[in-house]
């Protein structure tokens, strides 16, 4: 970047084959990655998947194994770090804790010669709230105050493309909802590229134009945060961006505009445009608020599918909504969220009920069944915790 | 006195809270207050009575009586100012090159060995290693190697390197080197633990954002490793500056190389001037305690901790 000058607008970035072996590990395999110019990108994944790496390989903090990283269109893979028009919000901080907080924000103006760094580092530690404690060291601080010098510190200097490591991993609500505005203002005023690291998905989902789910240094999908949601591809993204309810079976009809899948017997359809997988043993699953309790056997009817009878297991109450844990005979415990429109909740426990959703909210998973974890298999602590004390509940009751 | 100066450098500033009087912790002050008072404390009061005595009226060479003769003061300061400035400078001298020759010695054990930590206990091992041997012997053998017949020297001279009749024992060279060679481990090793607690990811944080190495290391590294350089330089320059042994005539030294501590020594065993001897040692006390704690206080080390 030429010094004595901001970025004009972001730079786009572009992983090619990107891998990452450290000694007996490796980190990231075969990444590919294109985030446009001025996109606000998200990199969702469990802990240890690989996001911070790939952070560090595109700051040149890390020199990957082998691949290519291109910012606007330049080759930096042999370039070093202070090299790059890249600037990082650490995952831990890492303020300098031989400076006041002042000086850390004006450390990247100072080393590339703008004018006036004392203004300018005021103005970003204003924007953070934390103006007033400008002449503190770092150790003088609280996490989360630290968090946004840090935050400020990166901001400060406009970069073609900033790297945030969980910046507001340590925020309470109120401040993460300010700061997520105020990023979102930075980075469409002057069109900054933003690759944003984060474990909240609720997060990812505000903020992105687009969203990366990783797990174990690969992509699993990526796409729009609306469609990664609605049509998740695997088993891992169904129940990482939300939760899902998932059934494995074979495809026993196919027509020009769905497939059947056989599900302990019962028919479901799904839309085959919403099917990543058309023959064989396939996966196929529903959102949870996308399911409708009945009392009574619902009517056939051709645009909905039908699942039941099955038994509440468990309701609990949310605010918002209820959530319903019903246990499907040859099938699983499947989630139900449903709103409370009414008083009370809809169905009890001990209740039969039957379920039905709308054959367009189903999608299709790609994962091979053999390797996607089956219904029965994913149920988690809480849910058999929830079995035990039903099944409990109802001993007591008999005797 | 000289050792409150130091641990406050080095040592983290106590709280308010730990520093309130309780019985017990006097108590447990107790041997060593006495230590100090009868160590520290007793010999320096006397080491000060008897920079003022005045020679005996009619007495024998040796012999004096407590007086306030400050003139010893001037006496001394103008017959061995030369050796005063030199010690000082020798020392200086010395203690510069000791911290360039450690600094990445103790960098490399430190910072960039981490990923072996074989090499890294080896080569501490090696930096000790010279304690084994003793000081004197460790600097006759450089003696040896600087004599006007040795390998080294002839060789320098075969090759035109050094003229026909130069010596390198007896000059400040060879007093520097063998005060900068006998204090380099007390440079080297409170350098390597301030480096190797040293946390990269502050450096890291300066590479993104756009300091060249050289810049991440005299912004970064440097005011972080203040807290070694300040005890390494100290444990150099304090003893260098009262070392008697390096620009000795019988190691390094020469006539024209003598420093505070062989007129110190020469008062004391030679001439039995034991007022002058004991005006020079208060005067080389003060003025490293003065240096001491514009040094300390500059480097402004107690912040960092
Ligand atoms: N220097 C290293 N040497 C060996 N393994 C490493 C190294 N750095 C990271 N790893 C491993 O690489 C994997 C990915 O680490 P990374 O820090 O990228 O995770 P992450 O996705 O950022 O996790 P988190 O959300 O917990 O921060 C981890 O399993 C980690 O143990
Ligand atoms: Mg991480």
């Amino acid at each position: 970047m030429a010094a004595g000058a901001f970025a004009d607008r972001g730079a786009d970035l572009e992983l090619v084959g990107i891998e990452k072996r450290f000694p007996g590990f490796t980190a990231i395999e075969n990444l590919n990655l294109t985030i446009p110019a001025g996109s606000f990108f998200a990199l969702l994944g469990p802990s240890g998947c690989g996001k911070t790496t790939t952070l560090r390989l595109v700051a040149g903090l890390e020199e990957p194994t082998s691949g290519r990283i291109l910012i606007g269109g330049t080759d930096v893979t042999n370039q070093k770090s202070f090299q790059r028009p890249v600037n990082t919000v650490f995952q831990s901080y890492a303020l300098f804790p031989h400076m006041t907080v002042l000086e850390n924000v004006a450390f990247g103006l100072r080393r590339r010669k703008i004018n006036d760094p004392v203004a300018k580092a005021h103005e970003a530690l204003l924007l953070v709230e934390l103006d007033h404690l400008a002449h503190r060291k770092p150790q003088q601080l609280s996490g989360g105050q630290q968090q946004r010098v840090a935050l400020a510190r990166a901001i400060v200097n406009r970069p073609a493309l900033l790297l945030l490591d969980e910046p507001l991993g340590a925020l309470d609500l109120k401040l993460r909802r300010q700061m997520q505005l105020e990023l979102k203002t930075i980075q469409e005023e002057v069109g900054l590229t933003f690759l944003h690291v984060t474990h909240d998905q609720e997060e990812a989902m505000t903020m992105a134009d687009t969203i990366a789910v990783m797990n174990k240094g690969r992509i699993e999908q990526m796409g729009e945060p609306q469609q990664l949601y609605e049509l998740p591809k695997t088993a891992f993204v169904a129940n990482f961006l939300g939760q899902s309810n998932l059934f494995t079976g074979p495809v026993v009809s196919t027509t020009s505009t769905a497939i059947a899948v056989d599900v302990s017997g019962q028919k479901i359809v799904v839309p085959l445009g919403r099917a990543h997988r058309v023959s064989g043993e396939v996966t196929i699953g529903v959102r949870p608020e996308k399911l409708t309790l009945h009392k009574d056997a619902p009517i056939h009817d051709a645009g909905r599918n039908v699942m039941g009878p099955g038994r509440v297991i468990d309701v609990s109450f949310s605010g918002v909504s209820t959530q319903y844990l019903v246990a499907v005979p040859g099938v699983g415990t499947l989630v139900v969220f449903a709103q409370n429109m009414a008083f009370g909740p809809a169905a009890h426990v001990g209740a039969q009920v039957w379920l039905s959703w709308n054959v367009e909210h189903g999608f299709g998973l790609d994962d091979d069944p053999a390797d996607a974890p089956r219904f029965e298999a994913d149920l988690d602590t809480k849910t058999i915790a929830q079995q035990r004390r039903s099944s409990l509940v109802t001993e007591l009751e008999e005797a | 006195m000289a050792f409150a100066v130091f641990s406050t450098a080095t040592a983290p500033s106590t709280d308010p809270v730990a520093r309130r009087r309780s019985p017990v912790a006097l108590f447990l002050l107790l041997p060593g207050i006495l230590y100090l008072v009868l160590f520290f404390l007793t010999p320096l009061v006397s080491l000060l009575l008897t920079s003022f005595q005045t020679p005996r009226e009619f007495g024998d060479i040796g012999q004096y009586d407590y007086a306030f003769r400050w003139q010893n003061y001037t006496e001394v300061i103008t017959t061995y100012w030369p050796h005063i400035v030199r010690s000082f400078s020798y020392a200086l001298a010395a203690t510069f090159f000791a911290l360039v020759i450690s600094y990445p010695l103790a960098y490399f054990i430190g910072v960039k060995a981490r990923k072996w930590p074989l090499l890294q206990s080896l080569m501490l091992v090696l930096v000790i290693a010279p304690f084994f041997i003793s000081f004197l012997l460790r600097t006759l053998a450089w003696k040896q190697l600087f004599s006007d017949e040795s390998f080294v020297v002839q060789s320098l001279k075969a090759l035109s390197l050094l003229g026909p009749e130069a010596h390198v024992t007896g000059t400040a060279f060879s007093v520097i080197f063998g005060l900068t060679y006998n204090f380099i481990p007390f440079m080297t090793l409170p350098l390597y633990t301030t480096l190797e607690r040293l946390d990269v990811r502050y450096l890291e944080a300066g590479n993104d954002l756009y300091a060249s190495p050289f810049q991440v290391f005299r912004k970064v590294t440097i005011p972080l490793s203040m807290p070694g350089i300040v005890a390494g330089t100290l444990l150099t320059f304090i003893p260098a500056a009262g070392d008697y042994i390096n620009a000795s005539r019988d190691f390094l030294g020469g006539t024209g190389t003598q420093m505070m501590g062989n007129v110190i020594e020469a008062n004391f065993l030679v001439l039995q001037n034991y007022p002058s001897a004991a005006a020079l040692s208060i005067i080389l006390m003060t003025v490293i305690l003065v240096i001491v704690s514009i040094y300390v206080k500059r480097s402004g080390t107690e912040e960092l901790l």
